[in-house]
């Protein structure tokens, strides 16, 4: 069982990625938080980065559209189009970064148990550029090469 | 960062890398050479797996890159490449920090909303 505020990051396969983070939140505030623009712009993004742009026609074959700007004015452009939605539940959108070639299919889903949500988000990429897309866009790295590592990503994986 | 230049070959050694490390029995291996190198008879003990079972494995860890062989033809020790390992972490936690940091901030946007649906809440009854 996850604590909130704990995200947990597996690789079940070489194509996907999965994330999982509990909120003390009801569903239907953070699929709310997720859906409308004025509120994506508040939080998505790593420090240093702010979505200077955010469109979302949340409908099935609607689009999305975002753009990071971070620092030294470089920026980062990512859309796709929603192919599946249960309104406060579950979601289906494609997701390619302007910049990289290739496609990923993203599944969110939302479940709720005792006032809190359970957040997770299977990320299942066409090709691995759409990975390192993540990587280039000027993310911190750790870059240790130590043991004391390997737990810690062997249990990330597990 | 490398990326520019020599992106396919980081792909295909992340891939790699990743496809090597979803085995939870290769996990495993990893795991036990973390605390130093050992032979596949010594591999093989705690696993209840047959030593052919066991290399198969290895072969699997060796083309990732991820431990490499002794030269002793009888004994061919098995270690751990950290550097490979510690490239996979590296790319999981570019993608950790990213989703930590945005996910810290919805936190703060929840605690509003919830703020204000208490007062909504309130006002309907």
């Amino acid at each position: 069982m996850l604590n909130t505020g704990t995200l947990k990051v597996t690789t079940p396969s070489p194509r996907e990625v999965v994330l999982t983070r509990v909120f003390d939140a009801p569903r239907h505030l953070v699929y709310e938080a997720m859906t409308r623009p004025e509120l994506v712009k508040r939080w998505f993004g790593p420090h240093g980065w702010s979505l200077a742009v955010c469109e979302i026609d949340l409908r099935v074959g609607g689009t999305w559209r975002y753009v990071l700007e971070g620092p030294d004015g470089r920026s980062m452009g990512m859309g796709g189009e929603y192919r599946e939605i249960v309104p406060g539940e579950r979601t289906v959108h494609t997701e390619s970064f302007d910049d990289y070639p290739g496609d990923s299919v993203v599944t969110t889903v939302l479940t709720e148990h005792d006032g809190r949500t359970t957040l997770t988000g299977t990320v299942l990429s066409e090709s691995q550029e759409v990975r390192d897309a993540v990587i280039a866009s000027g993310m911190e790295h750790g870059a240790a090469e130590t043991y004391d590592r390997l737990a810690e990503l062997l249990l990330s994986l597990g | 960062m490398e990326l520019v230049g020599n992106r396919r070959t980081r792909h295909e050694r992340l891939d790699a890398t990743f496809a090597a490390l979803a085995d939870p029995t290769r996990r495993a291996i990893l795991a036990r050479l973390a605390s130093g190198q050992a032979t596949v008879t010594e591999l093989a003990e705690p696993f209840a797996m047959t030593q052919p079972a066991i290399s198969k494995h290895l072969k699997v860890l060796e083309r990732a890159g991820l431990i490499s062989r002794g030269r002793d033809a009888q004994r061919r020790p098995c270690r751990l490449e950290a550097k490979r390992l510690a490239e996979a972490n590296d790319w999981l936690e570019g993608y950790r920090n990213f989703w930590e940091q945005s996910f810290e901030r919805l936190d703060t946007v929840l605690d509003e909303l919830k703020a204000n649906d208490d007062i909504d809440t309130k006002g309907h009854h």
